[in-house]
């Protein structure tokens, strides 16, 4: 969902650069407070294994290519602020080194998959657990409905942005973006859920750091 | 050094770059709609390139230049991810 340059105009751009700036200087002052020595490492590898499973496109329905955005992981685990953050990392690097992304698009990108995707995936995960009870299996299916969420809305976000753009028109963009991740959505929930499982079984103490 | 279980998940980030070259290169959802929509071209070049689409240039073999640009890509994010996390750290203890 990475926006290149030439999708969006030099206002749509301009304010997601304005906005995520904002959030950015945000989220290094909330995370800060947070940070404990455990959450060190858990954010780099966070970082790492983001960057490295988005590379792994995997192929959707009609000749389409989908991959793991990982924000919804990343703020379960972490909290929405850190969220942002590490998404923020993920996406400067991709922009900047592997040209995944425009440079002028960076802003609207990290609104889209580090901001909104994040703070979609904590509040739907936070909600769902508070609603039905943390039962393990509830936090895996909670957790894999916050992430497809938070895909589908990103797109969502995405296709306002396009259409602000003038570039197409919203009743085109919103059904045609909503759609496709719709499908890709259902591959971040299932990379979510595995990963949490897998925390759970191995190191469940991480996931208490969010509720402490 | 004593192995910890970040020392894993570090390794298995790695062990995800070296399946890079098997990642469908159908488009994403984003280009699959701006295909499909007309506005494709629209698209501008980058403005600069340092390893662009996630193939390291000057190599021959596609596959192994993209497995370099995923052990790169996840070897600076884990660097970046650990010494924001850890200066956050100390400044907030400040």
């Amino acid at each position: 969902m990475h926006i290149p340059d030439g999708f969006i105009s030099a206002p749509v751009a301009t304010v997601g650069c304005v906005v995520a700036a904002g959030c950015v200087a945000h989220a290094a002052k909330a995370t800060n407070k947070k940070m404990g020595e455990k959450q060190i490492p858990l954010m780099g590898v966070l970082a790492a294994f983001i960057f490295a499973a988005q590379m792994l496109n995997f192929p959707i329905a009609g000749g389409t290519s989908g991959h793991f955005i990982g924000a919804a992981l990343a703020a379960i685990l972490l909290g929405p602020w850190a969220g942002v953050l590490i998404m923020t990392c993920v996406l400067v690097v991709q922009c900047l080194i592997f040209q995944d992304g425009g440079l002028f698009a960076l802003g609207a990108n990290i609104f889209n998959m580090g901001i909104v995707a994040s703070f979609i995936g904590y509040y739907v995960h936070r909600g769902d657990a508070s609603l039905f009870g943390g039962h393990r299996k509830r936090i895996l299916g909670s957790g894999g409905l916050a992430a497809w969420l938070s895909v589908v809305i990103a797109s969502i976000a995405c296709a306002f942005e396009l259409a602000i753009s003038g570039i197409v028109p919203l009743g085109v963009a919103l059904p045609a973006m909503a759609g496709v991740h719709a499908l890709i959505g259902i591959g971040e929930g299932a990379i979510t859920a595995a990963v949490l499982s897998f925390i759970m079984a191995t190191r469940a103490d991480l996931l208490e750091i969010q509720k402490a | 050094m004593r192995f910890r279980w970040w020392h894993g998940a570090l390794i298995f980030a790695l062990v995800l770059a070296l399946l890079s070259p098997l990642a469908s290169s159908s488009p994403d959802g984003l280009e699959r709609v701006a295909e499909d929509k007309g506005f494709m071209e629209t698209a501008r070049e980058a403005v600069f390139e340092v390893i662009p689409d996630y193939v390291m240039p000057g190599i021959r073999s596609e596959a192994i230049a993209t497995i370099l640009a995923g052990i790169i890509g996840t070897l600076i994010l884990f660097s970046i991810g650990y010494g924001l996390a850890k200066l956050l750290r100390t400044k907030g203890e400040a």
